[in-house]
């Protein structure tokens, strides 16, 4: 019982009745993108740790035949979600410093941080995958 | 007014634990820190030459692959330590499966930055 918390005031906010807007939608990206990061960078420090010990052989598939697209597919989103993680948590530092509250400011804002998170992976990956590095 | 605590909190006795100021602190500290050095490991690691394993651990063990990974994966497992732990106080109530994962938090975080630490030692010593 360790919620045993028997008051029955309403809990809030009701998400299901929330109007979608681009800051709630910001927001919410900014703790999906955090967790994503979380799981890329285990497995980006599991992998430095492989390479380090010899033992990178044991996970060669995931870089080779029906494999290769599915792991490049899982680093594109990686980059997706550091790009986004990354500027919106730019503008976090803006809120922290008394900054960009206005609501229409705000909105136009995540907009921008949401299409800049789509184009700066765009464009490392199009470097990365047309420029014989792969 | 007698009391501000709701009857839960009574029971469990817990309260601030002292250390929201710090927590907030650090977690932009360390925002500074990576909104500085991660795009520039984000790159400059995107172009060594990996996933190829012999070239991934020349720049790994090179000594400015060296240094900038050491301060990116640094300040990102410090970050997300933190960033992870206000996830789980938020959508987490029960106690067990609560302690668990902010215990588990914490050793993940301070494990994988100890192993990586050594790899990234030994790729530079050793090359």
């Amino acid at each position: 019982m360790a919620n045993g918390n028997s008051d029955t005031r309403p809990l809030s906010p009701h998400l299901q009745v929330w109007r979608w807007h681009p800051t709630m939608l910001s927001s919410i990206l900014h703790r999906v993108s955090g967790i994503g990061n979380y799981l890329g960078a285990i497995a980006l420090t599991a992998w430095l740790v492989m390479l380090a010990t010899g033992t990178e052989g044991c996970i060669a598939f995931l870089f080779a035949g029906p494999m290769e697209w599915v792991t490049r597919i899982g680093l594109i989103l990686l980059t997706w979600s550091i790009s986004f993680h990354f500027l919106n948590g730019l503008r976090h530092l803006a809120w922290d410093a008394g900054k960009g509250f206005d609501p229409k400011g705000s909105n136009q804002r995540s907009v921008m941080i949401i299409a800049g998170s789509i184009i700066l992976p765009a464009i490392l990956w199009f470097f990365l995958l047309t420029g014989g590095v792969s | 007014m007698k009391s501000m605590m709701t009857p839960a909190k009574r029971i469990n006795r817990l309260g601030s634990a002292k250390s929201g100021t710090h927590h907030f602190i650090t977690q932009r500290v360390s925002s500074v820190a990576l909104a500085i050095v991660l795009p520039i490991f984000v790159i400059c690691f995107a172009f060594s030459g990996a996933p190829d394993p012999d070239a991934a651990r020349a720049w790994f063990g090179s000594p400015w692959g060296a240094v900038l990974t050491l301060i990116t994966m640094t300040a990102t497992l410090y970050h997300m330590r933190l960033g992870l732990q206000v996830v789980v106080e938020d959508y987490i109530s029960g106690s067990t499966l609560k302690f668990t994962l902010l215990i588990a938090n914490t050793l993940i975080t301070y494990g994988l930055l100890l192993a990586g630490v050594y790899a990234l030692i030994s790729l530079a010593l050793g090359n």
